[in-house]
């Protein structure tokens, strides 16, 4: 019997041993968050596409690995990733304390403010201030730092609406039911204020500590590939032509 | 209550400000449940009557809205409803639009016309069944078709259909969790919330499953109580 269970134990540590050799990672899967423009979002062929689409892809060749892109909605992509459903998450995950503690961050590879959006009418408005937000309805993605920021500021003043995907709440704000979004502001740079009756409201605001890829915790040497890759990416003007491409300002980080 | 803070400090997830708004989660839930059933019921007994008819000029335009409410997801019907009534030409400015702004009552309109529509045929169904002998008793003793109705034809359909509408009153609670796609924080946003902050899936989605179960029993007894009381007649004496 104890030979037996010896053999057994035997069989599986070899089995780990020789998964833990063969993790040179030929395919990683990425997961976004669609649409999210101009980061990712589907061209009119029904193709991802976007900056962090091509990003990515520079990456993955720089390190070598085929990528697969897979689309999941934001709420669940943290939850998707330790479920193994993808290996990293490349989406605009910006860093911050909370999801540390659950995924491992790479390098950030850019950094980008977010701001206050709403129609014309609502220009003069003091978003600073919890008196003048008094009772507005507030869109914002759920489980972003945008909604943290909302959540903790003027969660007691305003009625905060949680959508699940971006484009729910653009639409939501041109159909009248919100009164503001908070965004990351290209985004509503791309989606809101390109309808001349929406417009940004007073400066944007810098939230979180830049964005980064998101790893599973154990996944160490599938992070340091990322880094070396990334930075090679910046260094080499790769990046900059992939920024040009979609943003008229720096973003880098 | 001390002891509850201990137990609530065992964990991360469910401390106060996370139970709250599972709370608030149940008390959206059992509103719009229980609004969009009785206006349901309501509308559903003259429909019926009507889709019972004989005359097809009232019985086809009942038909017709029943099989198309029964005949797409629920889910399809609030898109339409919440997003479409967007693109209605000067909503905005109108009167309905503080009513249709808030998602409550778009969501509420397409629950209600749902449930009207199944009702509405679950009351059919139990209408075209009563006892041909009971109608020609009623005849025999003159009463007129608006009393047959009203006394005899009525109140032994809803008994007959207590146990499919049962059925309806569970589907209507689980078809519920659907408000939270349209930014109504019900039991299911509620889950969704604690979810998102915690990324925490199983947890939040077993503890709201748990609160569905309960009502779900709840509504259980209550309809074999029901049942029980006003079948009294159809169960056999020993």
């Amino acid at each position: 019997m104890k030979k037996i269970v010896a053999a057994v134990l035997a069989c599986g540590l070899a089995a780990t041993t020789s998964i833990a050799m063969a993790k040179d990672y030929k395919e990683v899967r990425l997961a976004v968050d669609v649409p999210y423009e101009p980061f990712e979002f589907k061209a009119p062929d029904g193709s991802l596409t976007g900056f962090e689409i091509d990003l990515g892809n520079a990456v993955c060749a720089e390190m070598q690995v085929k990528c697969e892109w897979v689309v999941q909605a934001w709420d669940g992509i943290i939850p998707g990733l330790l479920a193994r459903k993808y290996d990293a998450i490349f989406s605009s995950m910006s860093i911050n304390e909370d999801r540390k503690k659950k995924v491992l961050f790479s390098e950030p590879y850019y950094n980008t403010p977010s701001s206050w959006f709403g129609p014309n009418a609502s220009k003069s408005l003091d978003v600073a201030s919890k008196a003048s937000l008094k009772g507005k309805s507030v869109g914002v993605q759920r489980g972003t730092i945008q909604d943290k920021y909302v959540t903790d500021n003027f969660g007691d003043s305003v009625d905060v609406k949680r959508y699940t995907t971006a484009d729910d709440l653009v639409l939501d704000l041109k159909g009248g039911r919100l009164d503001l979004v908070f965004l990351d502001y290209p985004v509503g740079e791309n989606t809101i204020i390109k309808d001349e009756n929406f417009t940004a409201i007073s400066d944007t605001i810098q939230l979180g500590d830049g964005v980064a890829v998101a790893l599973r915790k154990r996944d160490k040497d599938l992070a340091a590939k990322f880094n070396k890759a990334l930075a090679k990416v910046k260094a080499n003007g790769t990046y900059e032509k992939i920024m040009n491409k979609y943003f008229t300002y720096n973003i880098k980080m | 209550m001390e002891s509850l803070t201990a137990l609530l400090n065992q964990n991360e997830i469910f401390n106060l400000q996370t139970l709250l708004h599972y709370w608030d989660g149940l008390v959206m839930t059992v509103q719009l449940v229980f609004i969009s059933l009785v206006v349901g019921a309501v509308i559903s007994v003259p429909l019926a009557i009507m889709r019972a008819s004989r005359n097809p000029w009232i019985s086809k335009p009942i038909w017709v809205y029943t099989y198309i409410f029964r005949g797409t997801p629920l889910l399809i019907q609030l898109y339409i409803i919440y997003y479409g009534v967007v693109y209605i030409e000067g909503i905005q400015d109108s009167m309905f639009w503080p009513v249709v702004k808030e998602a409550f009552y778009p969501c509420l309109l397409a629950f209600v016309l749902n449930t009207a529509a199944y009702t509405t045929e679950i009351l059919r169904g139990a209408i075209v069944t009563t006892p041909k002998g009971e109608i020609e008793a009623a005849k025999a003793y003159g009463m007129s078709w608006s009393t047959m109705t009203r006394r005899i034809v009525l109140p032994s359909a809803f008994r007959r259909a207590l146990p499919a509408y049962g059925n309806e009153v569970i589907f209507m609670l689980h078809a519920s969790a659907i408000a939270s796609v349209v930014t109504i924080v019900d039991l299911t946003g509620a889950a969704r919330d604690v979810y998102s902050q915690h990324y925490a899936p199983f947890e939040a989605y077993t503890f709201v499953a748990a609160i569905y179960l309960c009502l779900t029993f709840g509504l259980i007894y209550l309809f074999k109580y029901l049942e029980k009381k006003m079948l009294a007649h159809l169960r056999p004496l020993s």
